[in-house]
């Protein structure tokens, strides 16, 4: 029997399905991101979190009121959210003299945060700006970060992690290709990162790989890195801990080596070498008299033969 | 001759190659990498700033893009795809990325108090194997069926034919059946000294569906309703003639025990038995040849 951890305990099937759903499991939902305001917010922040949230519907929600905390400071409230909604991601926009249009974006593990990253905005284009037809809601996007930054600067690490955990949406096994529509292509250069959404247009090349042409929709951020909040090494050993259930299973004697050739391995008995078997080579026969020395005419190796 | 223009065909036809490929193809320093469980793309090419401050910012960046997603798309398209629902799909492997998971890994759950007895006693789970239909069987079956219909009697159950695998209920009602199966329907046959008494032996009833032929439904009613109405008493003849005859025998019992009862009681018994047979037998015969018409009677008294 499944033990509840928590005051409820499930009277109906409905409501065990519920918690079910928000127990635990080997493969986890898509994550939920809440979307939030703080103390004060100006017109900017507003419009780019209702932009955020129309990408990343219909996993997320928007919150309208005003949340006087101070992420940075104190994150229980945002954790009491997380519990409430079941999201482990969030995005917590404000705004003041100090820090102008400012943006959190960060992510819990186990209703405890993990990480946050803080970016201001510099310039914004919103949806309503640009004039073009959206793609659907929903549609998985591809993901480009492009810059060398990401790849040698450990906070930038950090956020390319946290925004492919952001937007990635969903895991799925196959996907339409007449789908793939949506481009989002983060570039970080001089620590600034430059965020914009397009819509992927295939035409029609000679071969069958379409040809890209791209088309700007959606928001485009020009985003200033500010304070991070990076969690401790071993914190995030243990958030990446992936359970054993999930990992492939080995095959016994099987191995594989450099070039990709598959070896299978036999394990024979002992065999006497003198009793075996080989081809009759009538004139290796034993001749009474002086006759040639037998030579056995193969030898068996036990070890390793090339399977495949 | 022949071999210049074989020449010119192959060297147009690698033109033709080069030119549709030169649509999709891009030129990059490092190759980016991907991940294509996630459709993302890494592209670790160092950016040239003064390309970028040259041009328009929103054009470079396009350009970029462009660039970077056409190579994602060739990647992505050389993936195995598959017709679903006449829609063209292609399949995603595993993602690479390492990202955090969102909740810790369940714990296993604790063992139910079953499991717990089960591992004490070293009971283990018995898997039953698919039942397969068995070829002797099915041949035992059809003969059987057949004696039946040649002779017109009823074919015995499924589980008393004989098949590879009997479970223990199958078993133990072939037992029972062999047993009422004598000439004394069973009565005389000993059960073994832990044998226990066969369970579920009287008769099933058997109830018409609650919604079934309408039509024999309302037959039904309107017959019971006729039944009764009518005046006249339903008569079971079979049972009048066994009343009469039973009320009969008593009256006859009765009146040879007040006799026998009064004068010799020392041979009364010998005398009883005797004069009991001889005047039961003259009795029943009176009896019955007054049988109908004395029923008759007896219906109209009642």
């Amino acid at each position: 029997m499944k033990q509840y951890g928590g005051v409820i305990k499930p009277k109906t099937k409905r409501a065990k399905r519920f918690l079910d759903n928000r127990a635990p499991k080997l493969t986890e939902n898509v994550k939920n991101a809440m979307i939030m305001k703080g103390g004060n917010t100006s017109m900017t922040v507003t419009q780019a979190l209702k932009d955020i949230y129309a990408l990343k519907k219909p996993s997320a929600v928007l919150y309208k009121k005003k949340n006087i905390t101070r992420p940075f400071e104190d994150s229980t409230s945002l954790e009491f959210f997380s519990k409430k909604t079941d999201s482990s991601l969030f995005l917590f926009g404000s705004h003041n003299k100090k820090r102008p249009n400012n943006l959190i974006f960060g992510r819990l593990f186990d209703f405890h945060v993990l990480d946050m990253i803080e970016l201001g905005i510099e310039k914004y284009n919103s949806l309503s700006d640009i004039k073009s037809s959206k793609c659907p809601e929903g549609t998985k996007p591809m993901l480009v970060f492009a810059g060398d930054a990401f790849d040698h600067e450990n906070e930038h690490k950090c956020l390319k992690s946290l925004l492919t955990d952001f937007f990635r949406g969903p895991v799925v096994p196959s996907v339409r290709l007449a789908g793939l529509e949506h481009v989002l292509h983060f570039t970080a250069l001089e620590g600034k990162i430059y965020m914009r959404s397009y819509r992927s247009l295939l035409k029609k090349s000679g071969c069958r790989t379409p040809r890209i042409e791209l088309e700007e929709i959606g928001p485009s951020f020009d985003f200033i890195l500010r304070r991070t909040h990076l969690a401790s090494d071993d914190l995030y050993k243990t958030a990446h801990k992936q359970p054993k259930a999930l990992k492939p299973k080995k095959k016994k004697n099987i191995s594989h080596d450099t070039f990709g050739t598959k070896f299978g391995r036999l394990h024979m008995q002992k065999q006497d070498l003198a009793k075996l078997q080989t081809r009759k080579m009538k004139g290796l026969r034993k001749r009474r008299g002086p006759a040639a020395a037998a030579v056995v005419a193969g030898e068996t190796s036990l070890k390793t033969t090339e399977v495949e | 001759m022949a071999a210049c223009s074989i020449e010119d065909v192959l060297a147009k036809a690698e033109q033709d190659e080069a030119e549709k490929l030169k649509s999709i193809t891009v030129q990059k320093e490092l190759d980016i990498e991907f991940d294509i469980g996630n459709l993302v793309a890494y592209d670790k090419n160092r950016i040239d700033i003064r390309q970028f401050r040259e041009q328009k910012k929103d054009d470079f960046l396009r350009s970029l893009a462009r660039d970077n997603t056409q190579l994602l798309i060739n990647e992505i398209w050389k993936h195995p795809t598959e017709r679903v629902e006449e829609v063209i799909v292609v399949k995603l492997p595993e993602p690479t990325t390492a990202l955090p998971r969102e909740k810790p890994p369940p714990k296993p759950r604790p063992p139910t108090k079953w499991e717990e007895f089960a591992k004490l006693k070293g009971i283990q789970k018995k898997k039953k194997t698919n039942l397969v239909w068995d070829d002797v069987a099915k041949n035992e079956l059809h003969r059987l069926r057949n004696i039946a219909r040649a002779q017109k009697i009823k074919v015995p159950g499924v589980g008393l034919t004989p098949t590879a695998q009997q479970s223990t209920t199958d078993l133990s009602r072939a037992v029972n059946v062999a047993k009422v199966s004598t000439a004394s329907a069973g009565k005389f046959q000993d059960r073994l000294p832990k044998e226990k008494a066969p369970r579920n032996t009287g008769k099933k009833r058997k109830f018409q569906p609650v919604i079934g032929n309408f039509s024999s439904e309302k037959q039904r009613q309107l017959d019971l309703l006729k039944v009764m109405d009518s005046k006249k008493p339903r008569l079971d003849v079979n049972k009048a003639v066994n009343k009469q005859m039973r009320e009969d025998d008593r009256e006859e019992s009765a009146a040879k025990f007040r006799k026998g009862g009064k004068k010799g009681r020392k041979g009364g018994n010998f005398s009883g038995k005797g004069k009991g047979k001889g005047g039961g037998g003259k009795g029943r015969a009176g009896g019955k040849g007054q049988g109908p018409p004395g029923g008759k009677k007896g219906a109209g008294k009642r």
